[in-house]
Protein backbone atom coordinates (compact mmCIF):
# COMPACT_ATOMS: atom_id res chain seq x y z
CA UNK A 1 0.00 0.00 0.00
CA UNK A 2 1.20 3.65 -0.90
CA UNK A 3 0.20 6.88 -0.82
CA UNK A 4 -0.54 7.51 -4.55
CA UNK A 5 0.28 11.41 -5.47
CA UNK A 6 -1.19 12.64 -8.72
CA UNK A 7 1.43 15.26 -10.69
CA UNK A 8 0.74 17.76 -13.15
CA UNK A 9 2.85 19.11 -15.65
CA UNK A 10 3.12 21.83 -18.21
CA UNK A 11 5.79 22.87 -20.13
CA UNK A 12 8.37 20.31 -19.48
CA UNK A 13 8.01 21.09 -15.59
CA UNK A 14 5.98 20.21 -12.49
CA UNK A 15 3.40 22.67 -11.79
CA UNK A 16 4.45 24.13 -8.28
CA UNK A 17 0.25 23.16 -6.87
CA UNK A 18 2.29 19.79 -7.64
CA UNK A 19 5.19 20.36 -5.24
CA UNK A 20 2.90 20.86 -3.04
CA UNK A 21 0.71 17.96 -3.08
CA UNK A 22 3.63 15.84 -3.70
CA UNK A 23 4.57 17.33 -0.30
CA UNK A 24 1.90 16.48 1.60
CA UNK A 25 1.16 13.24 0.21
CA UNK A 26 4.60 11.90 1.59
CA UNK A 27 3.68 13.82 4.93
CA UNK A 28 0.39 11.49 5.27
CA UNK A 29 2.44 8.18 4.33
CA UNK A 30 4.95 8.54 6.94
CA UNK A 31 2.12 8.87 9.20
CA UNK A 32 0.33 5.92 8.04
CA UNK A 33 3.96 4.26 7.73
CA UNK A 34 4.10 3.78 3.87
CA UNK A 35 5.83 5.58 1.20
CA UNK A 36 4.57 7.94 -1.50
CA UNK A 37 4.77 6.81 -5.29
CA UNK A 38 3.81 9.93 -7.88
CA UNK A 39 1.66 9.60 -11.10
CA UNK A 40 2.88 11.83 -13.65
CA UNK A 41 1.03 12.98 -16.67
CA UNK A 42 1.13 16.07 -19.19
CA UNK A 43 4.04 17.63 -20.82
CA UNK A 44 7.23 16.30 -18.89
CA UNK A 45 10.87 14.58 -19.00
CA UNK A 46 11.73 12.03 -16.41
CA UNK A 47 14.41 14.24 -15.31
CA UNK A 48 12.28 16.99 -14.28
CA UNK A 49 10.22 14.25 -12.09
CA UNK A 50 13.50 12.50 -10.30
CA UNK A 51 13.71 15.97 -8.38
CA UNK A 52 10.07 14.69 -7.02
CA UNK A 53 12.27 13.12 -4.15
CA UNK A 54 13.02 16.31 -2.60
CA UNK A 55 9.29 16.62 -1.37
CA UNK A 56 9.96 12.87 -0.20
CA UNK A 57 8.56 11.00 -3.43
CA UNK A 58 10.16 7.46 -3.50
CA UNK A 59 8.90 6.57 -7.36
CA UNK A 60 7.35 7.84 -10.15
CA UNK A 61 5.10 6.47 -12.62
CA UNK A 62 5.24 8.43 -16.70
CA UNK A 63 2.92 7.45 -19.08
CA UNK A 64 4.43 9.16 -22.04
CA UNK A 65 1.62 8.66 -24.21
CA UNK A 66 1.85 11.90 -25.72
CA UNK A 67 -2.07 12.44 -26.28
CA UNK A 68 -2.04 13.17 -22.51
CA UNK A 69 -0.50 16.53 -23.00
CA UNK A 70 -3.84 18.55 -22.85
CA UNK A 71 -6.42 17.38 -20.30
CA UNK A 72 -8.92 15.03 -20.82
CA UNK A 73 -10.47 13.65 -17.90
CA UNK A 74 -11.94 10.35 -19.12
CA UNK A 75 -7.95 9.33 -20.29
CA UNK A 76 -6.64 11.01 -16.90
CA UNK A 77 -8.85 9.07 -14.83
CA UNK A 78 -7.88 5.54 -16.49
CA UNK A 79 -4.18 6.17 -16.37
CA UNK A 80 -4.73 7.15 -12.20
CA UNK A 81 -6.95 4.60 -11.48
CA UNK A 82 -4.78 1.90 -13.19
CA UNK A 83 -1.89 3.27 -11.34
CA UNK A 84 -3.84 3.23 -7.91
CA UNK A 85 -4.97 0.03 -8.68
CA UNK A 86 -1.26 -1.59 -9.33
CA UNK A 87 0.21 0.35 -6.46
CA UNK A 88 -2.70 -0.65 -4.12
CA UNK A 89 -3.32 2.85 -3.02
CA UNK A 90 -6.29 3.57 -0.54
CA UNK A 91 -5.37 7.38 -0.31
CA UNK A 92 -4.95 9.37 -3.38
CA UNK A 93 -3.42 13.01 -2.98
CA UNK A 94 -3.74 15.81 -5.92
CA UNK A 95 -3.91 19.52 -6.46
CA UNK A 96 -7.06 21.15 -6.15
CA UNK A 97 -6.86 22.99 -9.46
CA UNK A 98 -9.76 22.56 -12.34
CA UNK A 99 -7.90 19.57 -13.68
CA UNK A 100 -7.50 17.80 -10.19
CA UNK A 101 -10.93 18.53 -8.87
CA UNK A 102 -11.93 17.00 -12.02
CA UNK A 103 -10.22 14.11 -12.19
CA UNK A 104 -10.95 13.84 -8.06
CA UNK A 105 -14.48 13.73 -8.31
CA UNK A 106 -14.92 11.00 -11.29
CA UNK A 107 -12.60 8.79 -9.37
CA UNK A 108 -14.06 8.63 -6.72
CA UNK A 109 -17.15 7.63 -7.82
CA UNK A 110 -15.03 4.53 -10.14
CA UNK A 111 -12.96 4.12 -6.58
CA UNK A 112 -15.99 4.17 -4.28
CA UNK A 113 -13.72 6.66 -2.55
CA UNK A 114 -14.53 9.55 -0.07
CA UNK A 115 -13.21 12.82 -1.45
CA UNK A 116 -12.43 16.36 0.13
CA UNK A 117 -11.50 19.27 -2.27
CA UNK A 118 -9.68 22.25 -1.17
CA UNK A 119 -8.16 20.64 1.70
CA UNK A 120 -5.77 23.11 3.92
CA UNK A 121 -4.72 21.04 6.77
CA UNK A 122 -3.01 17.25 6.39
CA UNK A 123 -5.62 14.88 7.92
CA UNK A 124 -6.30 13.78 11.37
CA UNK A 125 -5.93 9.89 11.42
CA UNK A 126 -8.03 8.30 13.52
CA UNK A 127 -7.85 3.92 12.49
CA UNK A 128 -9.19 4.35 8.87
CA UNK A 129 -11.49 7.60 9.46
CA UNK A 130 -9.73 10.78 8.32
CA UNK A 131 -10.74 14.26 8.98
CA UNK A 132 -9.23 17.24 7.23
CA UNK A 133 -10.01 20.89 7.33
CA UNK A 134 -11.18 22.37 3.83
CA UNK A 135 -11.85 26.07 3.08
CA UNK A 136 -16.08 26.36 2.59
CA UNK A 137 -18.09 29.53 1.58
CA UNK A 138 -15.87 31.36 -0.78
CA UNK A 139 -12.86 31.54 1.79
CA UNK A 140 -15.12 32.85 4.88
CA UNK A 141 -15.12 29.67 6.74
CA UNK A 142 -13.52 26.19 7.38
CA UNK A 143 -14.88 23.22 7.63
CA UNK A 144 -13.72 19.77 9.49
CA UNK A 145 -15.00 17.03 7.37
CA UNK A 146 -14.93 13.31 8.25
CA UNK A 147 -13.49 10.71 5.39
CA UNK A 148 -14.96 7.39 5.99
CA UNK A 149 -14.55 4.90 2.82
CA UNK A 150 -11.84 3.17 2.93
CA UNK A 151 -10.56 4.72 0.31
CA UNK A 152 -10.11 8.56 0.18
CA UNK A 153 -9.11 11.40 -2.56
CA UNK A 154 -8.11 14.58 -0.80
CA UNK A 155 -7.95 17.37 -3.38
CA UNK A 156 -5.02 19.94 -1.65
CA UNK A 157 -5.50 24.18 -2.26
CA UNK A 158 -2.97 25.97 -3.27
CA UNK A 159 -0.58 27.58 -0.81
CA UNK A 160 -1.48 25.89 2.09
CA UNK A 161 1.21 23.52 2.15
CA UNK A 162 5.03 23.97 2.77
CA UNK A 163 7.16 22.39 -0.01
CA UNK A 164 9.68 19.87 1.79
CA UNK A 165 12.90 20.08 0.44
CA UNK A 166 15.09 17.46 1.44
CA UNK A 167 18.48 17.95 -0.41
CA UNK A 168 20.19 15.32 -2.57
CA UNK A 169 17.35 13.05 -2.47
CA UNK A 170 16.16 11.52 -6.38
CA UNK A 171 12.78 9.31 -7.21
CA UNK A 172 13.11 7.21 -9.36
CA UNK A 173 11.02 7.38 -12.48
CA UNK A 174 9.40 4.44 -14.10
CA UNK A 175 7.19 3.96 -17.53
CA UNK A 176 3.58 3.09 -17.06
CA UNK A 177 1.18 2.97 -19.48
CA UNK A 178 -2.38 2.71 -19.53
CA UNK A 179 -3.21 1.52 -22.90
CA UNK A 180 -5.28 4.11 -23.74
CA UNK A 181 -7.65 3.80 -26.66
CA UNK A 182 -8.46 6.68 -29.44
CA UNK A 183 -12.07 6.44 -27.40
CA UNK A 184 -10.81 7.90 -24.14
CA UNK A 185 -9.48 11.14 -26.21
CA UNK A 186 -13.28 11.54 -27.12
CA UNK A 187 -13.30 14.88 -25.55
CA UNK A 188 -9.76 15.75 -26.57
CA UNK A 189 -9.50 19.71 -27.08
CA UNK A 190 -9.20 20.59 -30.73
CA UNK A 191 -7.86 23.65 -30.12
CA UNK A 192 -5.78 25.54 -27.60
CA UNK A 193 -5.83 29.64 -26.84
CA UNK A 194 -2.98 30.98 -24.90
CA UNK A 195 -4.16 34.28 -23.43
CA UNK A 196 -1.78 35.58 -21.07
CA UNK A 197 1.92 35.66 -20.49
CA UNK A 198 4.20 33.48 -18.24
CA UNK A 199 3.09 33.34 -14.77
CA UNK A 200 0.05 31.62 -14.71
CA UNK A 201 -2.92 33.25 -12.44
CA UNK A 202 -3.56 30.11 -10.56
CA UNK A 203 -0.22 28.99 -9.82
CA UNK A 204 1.35 32.42 -9.06
CA UNK A 205 2.72 33.34 -5.93
CA UNK A 206 2.57 37.22 -6.59
CA UNK A 207 -0.32 39.16 -7.96
CA UNK A 208 -0.82 42.17 -8.98
CA UNK A 209 -4.74 43.06 -9.31
CA UNK A 210 -6.53 46.11 -11.03
CA UNK A 211 -10.41 47.39 -10.52
CA UNK A 212 -12.17 50.06 -11.75
CA UNK A 213 -10.26 52.52 -9.87
CA UNK A 214 -7.89 52.06 -12.78
CA UNK A 215 -10.62 54.41 -14.68
CA UNK A 216 -9.84 52.51 -18.51
CA UNK A 217 -7.09 50.02 -20.29
CA UNK A 218 -5.14 53.10 -21.25
CA UNK A 219 -3.86 53.11 -17.44
CA UNK A 220 -2.87 48.91 -17.40
CA UNK A 221 0.37 49.10 -17.79
CA UNK A 222 1.13 50.17 -14.30
CA UNK A 223 -0.60 46.58 -13.42
CA UNK A 224 1.46 45.18 -15.93
CA UNK A 225 5.04 47.07 -14.88
CA UNK A 226 4.29 46.59 -11.34
CA UNK A 227 3.54 43.06 -12.10
CA UNK A 228 6.56 42.47 -14.66
CA UNK A 229 8.96 44.46 -11.77
CA UNK A 230 7.50 41.70 -8.76
CA UNK A 231 7.59 38.91 -10.99
CA UNK A 232 4.28 38.27 -10.41
CA UNK A 233 0.54 37.79 -12.47
CA UNK A 234 -1.82 40.29 -13.29
CA UNK A 235 -5.82 39.92 -12.60
CA UNK A 236 -8.71 42.28 -12.26
CA UNK A 237 -12.09 42.80 -10.95
CA UNK A 238 -15.47 41.49 -12.42
CA UNK A 239 -16.55 44.90 -13.62
CA UNK A 240 -13.13 45.31 -15.27
CA UNK A 241 -13.57 41.91 -17.33
CA UNK A 242 -17.07 42.50 -17.76
CA UNK A 243 -16.93 46.38 -19.98
CA UNK A 244 -13.63 44.06 -21.67
CA UNK A 245 -10.29 46.11 -20.03
CA UNK A 246 -9.01 42.89 -19.43
CA UNK A 247 -9.52 39.13 -20.29
CA UNK A 248 -12.25 37.06 -18.10
CA UNK A 249 -9.77 34.33 -16.67
CA UNK A 250 -8.23 37.03 -15.55
CA UNK A 251 -11.51 37.83 -12.83
CA UNK A 252 -10.96 37.19 -9.76
CA UNK A 253 -13.68 36.15 -6.94
CA UNK A 254 -16.95 34.52 -5.99
CA UNK A 255 -17.98 34.11 -9.41
CA UNK A 256 -13.83 34.14 -10.80
CA UNK A 257 -10.89 32.42 -9.94
CA UNK A 258 -10.16 32.08 -6.48
CA UNK A 259 -6.24 32.75 -6.15
CA UNK A 260 -4.13 32.31 -2.95
CA UNK A 261 -1.05 33.97 -3.46
CA UNK A 262 2.10 34.99 -1.17
CA UNK A 263 0.65 38.77 -1.80
CA UNK A 264 -2.17 40.02 -3.66
CA UNK A 265 -2.08 43.60 -4.26
CA UNK A 266 -5.20 45.22 -5.45
CA UNK A 267 -5.30 48.63 -6.93
CA UNK A 268 -8.12 50.58 -7.22
CA UNK A 269 -11.03 47.58 -6.18
CA UNK A 270 -12.93 48.74 -3.49
CA UNK A 271 -12.92 45.40 -1.53
CA UNK A 272 -16.90 44.15 -2.34
CA UNK A 273 -17.71 41.28 0.30
CA UNK A 274 -17.68 39.12 -3.52
CA UNK A 275 -14.38 40.30 -4.31
CA UNK A 276 -12.96 39.33 -0.98
CA UNK A 277 -14.50 35.75 -1.34
CA UNK A 278 -11.73 34.58 -4.30
CA UNK A 279 -8.66 36.64 -2.20
CA UNK A 280 -9.06 36.40 1.07
CA UNK A 281 -6.97 33.52 1.71
CA UNK A 282 -4.02 35.53 0.21
CA UNK A 283 -1.23 35.47 2.67
CA UNK A 284 -0.11 38.88 2.51
CA UNK A 285 -3.12 41.55 1.36
CA UNK A 286 -1.92 44.83 0.20
CA UNK A 287 -4.35 47.72 -0.95
CA UNK A 288 -4.05 50.70 -2.45
CA UNK A 289 -7.40 53.14 -3.15
CA UNK A 290 -7.87 56.73 -2.86
CA UNK A 291 -10.37 56.46 -0.67
CA UNK A 292 -9.68 55.70 2.95
CA UNK A 293 -12.81 54.20 3.77
CA UNK A 294 -12.91 51.64 1.06
CA UNK A 295 -13.53 48.49 2.73
CA UNK A 296 -10.62 46.59 1.28
CA UNK A 297 -9.07 48.57 3.85
CA UNK A 298 -10.37 46.15 6.57
CA UNK A 299 -9.54 43.12 5.24
CA UNK A 300 -5.88 44.34 4.00
CA UNK A 301 -2.24 43.83 5.71
CA UNK A 302 -0.74 46.84 4.37
CA UNK A 303 -2.83 49.74 2.61
CA UNK A 304 -1.87 53.13 0.94
CA UNK A 305 -3.89 55.79 0.93
CA UNK A 306 -3.46 57.72 -2.62
CA UNK A 307 -4.21 57.68 -6.50
CA UNK A 308 -2.92 54.86 -8.31
CA UNK A 309 -1.28 56.63 -11.41
CA UNK A 310 0.68 58.63 -8.26
CA UNK A 311 1.48 55.83 -5.82
CA UNK A 312 2.02 52.81 -8.69
CA UNK A 313 5.06 54.60 -10.45
CA UNK A 314 6.62 54.46 -7.05
CA UNK A 315 6.12 51.18 -6.42
CA UNK A 316 7.84 50.14 -9.88
CA UNK A 317 10.65 52.32 -9.02
CA UNK A 318 11.25 50.36 -5.89
CA UNK A 319 10.31 47.00 -7.14
CA UNK A 320 13.01 47.60 -9.25
CA UNK A 321 15.71 48.64 -7.04
CA UNK A 322 15.19 45.22 -5.72
CA UNK A 323 18.21 43.34 -5.77
CA UNK A 324 16.81 39.47 -6.78
CA UNK B 1 -33.83 18.96 -27.62
CA UNK B 2 -34.01 17.99 -23.56
CA UNK B 3 -31.98 20.11 -21.32
CA UNK B 4 -31.68 19.55 -17.58
CA UNK B 5 -29.83 22.07 -15.36
CA UNK B 6 -29.10 21.41 -11.76
CA UNK B 7 -29.64 24.01 -9.47
CA UNK B 8 -28.56 24.38 -5.46
CA UNK B 9 -29.92 27.21 -3.21
CA UNK B 10 -26.66 28.45 -1.70
CA UNK B 11 -27.00 32.07 0.68
CA UNK B 12 -27.37 35.53 -1.34
CA UNK B 13 -23.53 36.06 -1.78
CA UNK B 14 -23.17 39.28 0.50
CA UNK B 15 -24.20 37.17 3.36
CA UNK B 16 -21.98 37.55 6.75
CA UNK B 17 -21.07 33.50 7.19
CA UNK B 18 -21.81 32.90 10.73
CA UNK B 19 -22.41 29.36 12.49
CA UNK B 20 -24.27 28.11 15.56
CA UNK B 21 -22.56 28.35 19.22
CA UNK B 22 -21.40 24.34 19.26
CA UNK B 23 -19.94 25.01 15.33
CA UNK B 24 -22.26 21.97 14.00
CA UNK B 25 -23.95 23.93 11.41
CA UNK B 26 -24.51 27.16 9.30
CA UNK B 27 -26.48 29.61 11.15
CA UNK B 28 -29.31 30.69 8.22
CA UNK B 29 -31.13 32.81 10.54
CA UNK B 30 -31.96 36.49 8.48
CA UNK B 31 -29.84 34.36 5.70
CA UNK B 32 -31.35 35.79 2.15
CA UNK B 33 -31.33 32.43 -0.44
CA UNK B 34 -30.40 32.67 -3.60
CA UNK B 35 -29.83 30.40 -6.88
CA UNK B 36 -26.15 29.55 -7.00
CA UNK B 37 -24.79 31.98 -9.08
CA UNK B 38 -22.92 29.68 -11.50
CA UNK B 39 -26.36 27.80 -11.94
CA UNK B 40 -27.67 30.96 -13.26
CA UNK B 41 -25.31 31.07 -15.93
CA UNK B 42 -26.53 26.89 -16.61
CA UNK B 43 -29.87 27.95 -16.74
CA UNK B 44 -29.71 31.00 -19.15
CA UNK B 45 -28.08 29.46 -21.71
CA UNK B 46 -30.21 26.40 -21.07
CA UNK B 47 -33.34 28.74 -22.00
CA UNK B 48 -31.15 30.81 -24.63
CA UNK B 49 -30.63 27.01 -26.18
CA UNK B 50 -34.19 26.38 -26.33
CA UNK B 51 -35.21 29.53 -27.67
CA UNK B 52 -32.83 28.52 -30.61
CA UNK B 53 -33.54 24.96 -31.49
CA UNK B 54 -36.77 23.98 -29.68
CA UNK B 55 -37.27 21.39 -27.11
CA UNK B 56 -37.48 21.80 -22.88
CA UNK B 57 -35.51 22.73 -19.93
CA UNK B 58 -36.24 21.12 -16.97
CA UNK B 59 -34.86 22.26 -13.51
CA UNK B 60 -33.79 19.99 -10.72
CA UNK B 61 -32.39 20.99 -7.27
CA UNK B 62 -31.49 18.11 -4.97
CA UNK B 63 -32.90 20.08 -1.19
CA UNK B 64 -35.82 20.34 0.82
CA UNK B 65 -39.06 22.40 0.65
CA UNK B 66 -37.39 25.81 1.70
CA UNK B 67 -35.53 25.71 -1.96
CA UNK B 68 -38.89 25.58 -3.56
CA UNK B 69 -38.83 29.50 -4.09
CA UNK B 70 -35.53 29.36 -6.23
CA UNK B 71 -37.24 26.39 -8.44
CA UNK B 72 -40.03 28.89 -8.60
CA UNK B 73 -37.59 31.66 -10.12
CA UNK B 74 -36.21 29.49 -12.28
CA UNK B 75 -39.25 28.51 -13.89
CA UNK B 76 -40.25 32.64 -13.72
CA UNK B 77 -37.37 32.70 -15.52
CA UNK B 78 -38.04 30.43 -18.25
CA UNK B 79 -37.29 26.62 -17.43
CA UNK B 80 -40.44 24.46 -18.49
CA UNK B 81 -40.70 22.09 -15.35
CA UNK B 82 -38.72 21.13 -12.16
CA UNK B 83 -37.94 18.58 -10.16
CA UNK B 84 -37.08 18.60 -6.23
CA UNK B 85 -35.58 15.69 -4.45
CA UNK B 86 -36.86 15.97 -1.15
CA UNK B 87 -33.69 15.25 0.70
CA UNK B 88 -30.97 17.62 2.56
CA UNK B 89 -28.27 17.69 0.73
CA UNK B 90 -25.11 16.66 3.08
CA UNK B 91 -22.61 14.75 1.07
CA UNK B 92 -22.03 15.45 -2.58
CA UNK B 93 -22.21 11.80 -3.55
CA UNK B 94 -25.23 11.81 -1.95
CA UNK B 95 -26.63 14.93 -4.23
CA UNK B 96 -24.27 13.28 -7.37
CA UNK B 97 -26.23 9.93 -7.22
CA UNK B 98 -29.72 11.61 -7.58
CA UNK B 99 -28.80 13.48 -10.08
CA UNK B 100 -27.81 10.89 -11.82
CA UNK B 101 -30.53 8.50 -11.48
CA UNK B 102 -33.43 11.13 -12.05
CA UNK B 103 -31.21 12.42 -15.26
CA UNK B 104 -31.39 9.02 -16.46
CA UNK B 105 -34.80 8.45 -16.16
CA UNK B 106 -35.81 11.33 -18.08
CA UNK B 107 -33.27 10.88 -20.62
CA UNK B 108 -31.87 14.26 -21.06
CA UNK B 109 -29.35 15.10 -23.82
CA UNK B 110 -27.25 17.77 -21.95
CA UNK B 111 -26.75 18.20 -18.30
CA UNK B 112 -26.12 21.65 -17.34
CA UNK B 113 -24.04 22.45 -13.93
CA UNK B 114 -22.68 25.44 -12.22
CA UNK B 115 -18.96 24.93 -12.03
CA UNK B 116 -19.49 24.96 -7.90
CA UNK B 117 -21.83 25.90 -5.33
CA UNK B 118 -20.51 28.84 -3.26
CA UNK B 119 -21.31 27.48 -0.37
CA UNK B 120 -19.67 24.22 -0.04
CA UNK B 121 -17.36 24.47 -3.00
CA UNK B 122 -17.25 21.21 -3.83
CA UNK B 123 -16.34 21.47 -7.49
CA UNK B 124 -17.62 17.52 -7.24
CA UNK B 125 -21.05 16.81 -8.20
CA UNK B 126 -20.74 17.39 -11.74
CA UNK B 127 -17.68 15.06 -12.19
CA UNK B 128 -19.72 12.55 -10.51
CA UNK B 129 -22.53 12.56 -12.06
CA UNK B 130 -20.68 12.46 -15.39
CA UNK B 131 -18.96 9.17 -13.84
CA UNK B 132 -21.98 7.75 -13.04
CA UNK B 133 -23.73 8.06 -16.08
CA UNK B 134 -20.82 7.24 -17.94
CA UNK B 135 -20.95 10.10 -19.90
CA UNK B 136 -18.36 12.95 -20.10
CA UNK B 137 -18.42 15.79 -18.16
CA UNK B 138 -16.90 19.45 -19.43
CA UNK B 139 -15.72 21.92 -16.66
CA UNK B 140 -15.63 24.97 -16.83
CA UNK B 141 -16.90 26.04 -19.66
CA UNK B 142 -17.42 29.47 -20.56
CA UNK B 143 -19.18 29.21 -23.84
CA UNK B 144 -21.41 26.51 -25.35
CA UNK B 145 -23.47 25.84 -28.90
CA UNK B 146 -24.99 23.15 -30.13
CA UNK B 147 -24.77 21.82 -33.29
CA UNK B 148 -26.74 18.83 -34.22
CA UNK B 149 -25.65 15.84 -31.66
CA UNK B 150 -22.77 17.67 -31.18
CA UNK B 151 -21.84 20.54 -28.65
CA UNK B 152 -18.93 22.93 -29.12
CA UNK B 153 -17.27 23.88 -25.74
CA UNK B 154 -15.01 26.20 -24.63
CA UNK B 155 -13.20 25.32 -21.32
CA UNK B 156 -11.35 27.50 -19.37
CA UNK B 157 -7.56 26.52 -18.93
CA UNK B 158 -5.31 28.26 -16.72
CA UNK B 159 -3.82 31.18 -18.92
CA UNK B 160 -5.97 30.51 -21.59
CA UNK B 161 -9.10 28.18 -22.94
CA UNK B 162 -9.29 25.56 -25.32
CA UNK B 163 -12.02 24.10 -27.87
CA UNK B 164 -13.60 20.78 -27.56
CA UNK B 165 -16.17 19.14 -30.04
CA UNK B 166 -17.74 16.14 -28.17
CA UNK B 167 -21.61 13.86 -28.68
CA UNK B 168 -23.99 14.47 -26.74
CA UNK B 169 -25.42 13.31 -23.98
CA UNK B 170 -22.48 15.25 -21.90
CA UNK B 171 -22.64 17.12 -18.55
CA UNK B 172 -21.27 20.96 -18.91
CA UNK B 173 -20.52 23.08 -16.08
CA UNK B 174 -21.14 27.05 -16.46
CA UNK B 175 -19.68 29.82 -15.31
CA UNK B 176 -19.00 33.84 -16.75
CA UNK B 177 -19.74 34.92 -19.63
CA UNK B 178 -21.43 31.37 -20.77
CA UNK B 179 -24.42 34.03 -20.73
CA UNK B 180 -26.31 37.16 -19.35
CA UNK B 181 -28.23 35.63 -16.31
CA UNK B 182 -31.70 36.99 -16.62
CA UNK B 183 -34.52 38.59 -14.33
CA UNK B 184 -37.88 37.47 -14.38
CA UNK B 185 -40.14 39.24 -15.73
CA UNK B 186 -44.10 39.82 -14.43
CA UNK B 187 -45.43 37.53 -16.96
CA UNK B 188 -42.98 34.70 -16.09
CA UNK B 189 -43.43 35.08 -12.58
CA UNK B 190 -47.31 34.73 -13.43
CA UNK B 191 -46.82 31.60 -15.69
CA UNK B 192 -44.35 29.91 -13.35
CA UNK B 193 -46.90 29.21 -10.10
CA UNK B 194 -48.53 26.60 -12.58
CA UNK B 195 -45.10 24.78 -14.32
CA UNK B 196 -45.35 21.39 -12.99
CA UNK B 197 -42.94 21.01 -9.76
CA UNK B 198 -42.65 17.45 -9.12
CA UNK B 199 -41.30 16.19 -5.70
CA UNK B 200 -39.51 12.89 -5.45
CA UNK B 201 -38.15 10.87 -3.02
CA UNK B 202 -34.39 10.16 -3.20
CA UNK B 203 -32.47 6.70 -3.88
CA UNK B 204 -30.14 5.48 -1.84
CA UNK B 205 -28.75 7.13 1.18
CA UNK B 206 -24.97 6.86 0.25
CA UNK B 207 -23.00 9.38 2.00
CA UNK B 208 -19.23 9.34 1.95
CA UNK B 209 -18.10 12.65 4.15
CA UNK B 210 -19.79 14.43 6.75
CA UNK B 211 -18.87 17.59 8.37
CA UNK B 212 -17.69 17.74 12.27
CA UNK B 213 -17.69 21.34 12.68
CA UNK B 214 -17.18 25.06 11.22
CA UNK B 215 -14.82 27.51 11.78
CA UNK B 216 -14.17 30.95 11.23
CA UNK B 217 -10.79 32.24 10.38
CA UNK B 218 -8.60 34.09 12.66
CA UNK B 219 -9.32 38.06 12.13
CA UNK B 220 -6.84 40.21 10.78
CA UNK B 221 -4.40 41.92 12.97
CA UNK B 222 -5.12 45.19 11.49
CA UNK B 223 -3.70 47.21 8.58
CA UNK B 224 -0.43 49.17 8.62
CA UNK B 225 -0.78 52.26 6.70
CA UNK B 226 2.00 53.64 4.23
CA UNK B 227 2.15 57.62 3.31
CA UNK B 228 1.57 57.68 -0.32
CA UNK B 229 4.77 60.05 -0.63
CA UNK B 230 6.50 56.99 0.77
CA UNK B 231 4.97 54.31 -1.18
CA UNK B 232 8.19 53.08 -2.01
CA UNK B 233 8.57 52.19 1.46
CA UNK B 234 6.30 49.25 1.27
CA UNK B 235 8.27 47.11 -1.14
CA UNK B 236 10.89 47.22 1.83
CA UNK B 237 8.36 46.28 4.30
CA UNK B 238 7.10 43.29 1.80
CA UNK B 239 10.43 41.70 1.83
CA UNK B 240 12.06 42.70 5.32
CA UNK B 241 8.89 42.04 7.18
CA UNK B 242 6.14 40.42 5.41
CA UNK B 243 8.93 38.23 4.13
CA UNK B 244 6.65 37.77 0.52
CA UNK B 245 9.23 39.25 -1.89
C1 LIG C 1 -23.52 37.63 -7.53
C2 LIG C 1 -22.36 38.57 -7.64
C3 LIG C 1 -21.11 38.04 -7.90
C4 LIG C 1 -20.00 38.89 -8.01
N1 LIG C 1 -18.77 38.34 -8.24
C5 LIG C 1 -17.69 39.15 -8.27
C6 LIG C 1 -16.38 38.61 -8.46
O1 LIG C 1 -16.20 37.40 -8.64
N2 LIG C 1 -15.33 39.44 -8.47
C7 LIG C 1 -15.46 40.79 -8.31
O2 LIG C 1 -14.44 41.50 -8.31
N3 LIG C 1 -16.69 41.33 -8.15
C8 LIG C 1 -17.80 40.55 -8.13
N4 LIG C 1 -19.03 41.11 -7.99
C9 LIG C 1 -19.13 42.59 -8.06
C10 LIG C 1 -18.82 43.28 -6.74
O3 LIG C 1 -19.99 43.35 -5.97
C11 LIG C 1 -18.29 44.69 -7.00
O4 LIG C 1 -19.23 45.41 -7.77
C12 LIG C 1 -16.95 44.74 -7.72
O5 LIG C 1 -16.01 43.89 -7.09
C13 LIG C 1 -16.41 46.16 -7.73
O6 LIG C 1 -15.27 46.23 -8.55
P1 LIG C 1 -14.19 47.37 -8.32
O7 LIG C 1 -13.72 47.33 -6.92
O8 LIG C 1 -13.18 47.23 -9.41
O9 LIG C 1 -14.99 48.70 -8.65
P2 LIG C 1 -15.62 49.79 -7.68
O10 LIG C 1 -16.47 49.21 -6.63
O11 LIG C 1 -16.18 50.83 -8.56
O12 LIG C 1 -14.37 50.37 -6.91
C14 LIG C 1 -13.37 51.15 -7.48
C15 LIG C 1 -12.44 51.59 -6.36
O13 LIG C 1 -11.36 52.31 -6.91
C16 LIG C 1 -11.08 53.42 -6.09
N5 LIG C 1 -10.47 54.44 -6.95
C17 LIG C 1 -11.06 55.26 -7.84
N6 LIG C 1 -10.15 56.02 -8.48
C18 LIG C 1 -8.95 55.67 -7.98
C19 LIG C 1 -7.62 56.09 -8.20
N7 LIG C 1 -7.34 57.03 -9.12
N8 LIG C 1 -6.62 55.54 -7.49
C20 LIG C 1 -6.88 54.59 -6.55
N9 LIG C 1 -8.13 54.13 -6.29
C21 LIG C 1 -9.15 54.67 -6.99
C22 LIG C 1 -12.41 53.84 -5.51
O14 LIG C 1 -12.22 54.54 -4.28
C23 LIG C 1 -13.11 52.49 -5.33
O15 LIG C 1 -12.85 51.96 -4.02
C24 LIG C 1 -20.15 40.29 -7.88
C25 LIG C 1 -21.42 40.81 -7.62
C26 LIG C 1 -22.51 39.96 -7.49
C27 LIG C 1 -23.85 40.56 -7.19
N1 LIG D 1 -28.32 20.20 -3.97
C1 LIG D 1 -28.14 20.32 -5.28
N2 LIG D 1 -29.17 20.20 -6.16
C2 LIG D 1 -29.00 20.32 -7.49
N3 LIG D 1 -27.82 20.56 -8.06
C3 LIG D 1 -26.75 20.69 -7.26
C4 LIG D 1 -26.83 20.57 -5.85
N4 LIG D 1 -25.59 20.75 -5.32
C5 LIG D 1 -24.76 20.98 -6.36
N5 LIG D 1 -25.45 20.94 -7.53
C6 LIG D 1 -24.91 21.19 -8.89
O1 LIG D 1 -23.55 20.82 -8.93
C7 LIG D 1 -22.72 21.96 -9.21
C8 LIG D 1 -21.40 21.84 -8.49
O2 LIG D 1 -21.63 21.82 -7.10
P1 LIG D 1 -20.51 21.46 -6.02
O3 LIG D 1 -19.90 20.17 -6.41
O4 LIG D 1 -21.26 21.39 -4.72
O5 LIG D 1 -19.53 22.60 -6.03
C9 LIG D 1 -23.58 23.15 -8.82
O6 LIG D 1 -23.19 24.32 -9.50
C10 LIG D 1 -24.97 22.68 -9.21
O7 LIG D 1 -25.19 22.82 -10.61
Amino acid sequence: MSVLVVIECANGEVKKSSLEAASYGSQVAAALGTTATAVAIGDVQSDALSGLGAQGITRVLLDNDTRLHNFVPGAYVKVISKAAEQENSSVIVLSNSNIGAAIGSRLAVKLGASLATNVVSLPQINGSTFTVRRGVFSGKAFSDVELSSDKKIIAVKKNAVEIETNAGATATVENFSADLADADFATAPKETIKQSGDILLTEADLVVSGGRGLKGPENWHLIEDLAKALGAATACSKPVADVGWRPHHEHVGQTGITVSPNLYIAVGISGAIQHLAGVNSSKVIVVINKDPEAPFFKAADYGIVGDATEVVPKLIEAAKALDK
Amino acid sequence: MKILVCISNVPDTTTKITFTPDGKSFNTAGVQFVINPYDEYALTRAIELKEALGGTVTVLNVGEADTEPNIRKALAIGADDAIRVNLKPTDAFLVAQQIAHYAKEGGYDLILMGRESIDYNGFQVHGMVGELLGIPTIAPAIKLDINGNTAVVEREIEGGKEVIEASLPLVVTAQQPMSEPRIPNMRGIMTARTKPLKVVEPVGQEAKTSVQNYELPPAKSGVKMIPAENAGDLIKLLRNEAKVL
